[in-house]
């Protein structure tokens, strides 16, 4: 036998795992696609989960405003405050003037509405905490949609059912291409879109196909059309 | 090999950043710390003119010439005007002045001083150009409309509520024979408004 090798080489040579380790190593190669997948599905749940894509919970606002009372209750429509829904790519916020058009006269004391009034006051806008914040990258555009018959609950939900506003999806690109990718199940009749009511048809397919021809609806999925 | 794990490691660590996300750049009514007032929009300079937006029709866009309101409308009303103000009626007047202008809207019922009636004989002879004026700049309790309502829009409202004031004060001699009998046929003749009105107090 050749015994011109060092210590530290024989060393080297020798077994690392003994025979009673070879089950181990069987269950180490499922054990891993296992974890891979899990951390994989983890990973998917926490990134369309509440706390990333910041759908389903209520924010904190200076004024705690109700959508519900306002359009629900007294029968607003959006548009009242919402003003360039129609014409511009951001739907509006209201100004404090339009707050005070009713409440200069009701609810004159209330301690919720303190900031408008003095806002109203000292001519300092009021501000509100953004609930749907797209990306930086996309480009958006209000009227295009409204106009061609893509209602307001369809994107932002029940508003007229949230006493706090939420985001009622999670406006991930997926969700935003599987309407651009189908709009005719999606569009309704342009008198509609301001409807909070409003329900899909049982033959919505069939409608929509109708709107999407008489509204002109391309199925714009080229990266351009929002990646701007 | 350690090269390559720590150049994974720092692509992995950029892929975490948000700057393409948060772009620094201002939005619509965005915030800034940089000017006095917290808004990054800025006031038009005084006598700025936007290109196309030199309002030189003042009859137009003030629903007054020389001081005095316009006495007539100052573009052709057709009834793509009507439809257009009556659909702006229904968004930025009925819930103070009703659906048909009786000053019975929504507020009413939560506690605020009904507004004036259209029906009067003064805003029956109102120049459309005092109610363009009114909607413009407000009067009273009533707050301006005019940076909520484009101009035109606000011309198609008074022009609608034109059409209220007629449906509110139709002599029985301006009628045909029809439409005569039609009234006689029902017994309460103002029954279908009176029911919109109703409408628009209830919510």
């Amino acid at each position: 036998m050749y015994t011109g090798l060092g210590p530290r080489v024989r060393w080297l040579m020798s077994q690392i795992f003994s025979p009673s380790t070879n089950p181990l190593s069987k269950i180490s190669i499922v054990a891993v696609a296992l974890l891979a997948g899990g951390g994989g599905l983890a990973l998917w749940e926490v990134n369309s989960s509440p706390f990333v894509s910041r759908a389903n919970y209520p924010f904190e606002q200076p004024v705690p405003f109700s959508h519900k009372h306002h359009v629900a209750g007294l029968g607003l429509d959006c548009r009242y405050c919402h003003t360039t829904v129609e014409r511009s790519a951001f739907a509006g916020m209201p100004a404090t003037e339009t707050c005070m058009s009713c409440h200069s006269m009701i609810w004159t004391n209330a301690p919720m509405l303190e900031p408008v009034r003095q806002s109203w006051a000292t001519g300092k806008s009021l501000e509100w905490n953004r609930v749907h914040d797209l990306p930086g990258f996309v480009y958006f555009n209000h009227s295009i949609h409204v106009n061609k018959g893509v209602g307001c609950s369809e994107c932002h939900g029940p508003v007229d059912q949230m006493p706090l506003m939420y985001q009622a999806n999670t406006l991930y690109m997926t969700w935003c291409l599987e309407c651009h990718r189908n709009p005719e199940m999606r569009v309704r009749p342009r008198d509609k879109v301001f409807d909070m009511k409003y329900k899909h048809p049982e033959n919505q397919a069939e409608l929509g196909a109708k709107l999407v021809a008489e509204y002109k609806i391309q199925k714009l999925t080229d990266c351009y059309t929002c990646h701007r | 090999m350690r090269f390559i794990l720590l150049t994974v490691g720092a692509i992995a660590l950029i892929g975490c950043r948000q700057d393409m996300h948060d772009q620094p750049r201002y939005r619509l009514n965005s915030a800034s710390d940089f000017w006095s007032d917290g808004r990054a929009a800025r006031p038009a300079v005084k006598g700025t003119v936007a290109r196309g937006m030199l309002k030189t029709d003042a009859g137009l866009y003030t629903g007054k010439i020389n001081g005095r309101d316009v006495l007539e409308f100052p573009f052709p009303i057709t009834k793509e005007v009507l439809a257009r103000g009556k659909d702006r009626f229904a968004i930025y007047c009925t819930p103070c002045h009703g659906l048909t202008g009786h000053g019975d809207g929504m507020i009413v019922t939560r506690g605020l001083k009904n507004p004036p009636s259209y029906h009067s004989e003064a805003l029956r002879e109102a120049a459309p150009g005092h109610i363009f004026d009114v909607i413009t700049n407000g009067s009273g309790s009533m707050m301006s409309y005019g940076a909520r309502i484009p101009v035109k829009d606000r011309w198609a409202i008074v022009a609608y509520i034109r059409v209220l004031q007629q449906s509110q004060n139709v002599k029985l001699a301006q009628l045909t024979t029809e439409e005569v009998e039609k009234v006689k046929a029902s017994e309460r003749p103002a029954a279908p408004e009176k029911k919109a009105a109703k409408k628009g107090g209830s919510h």
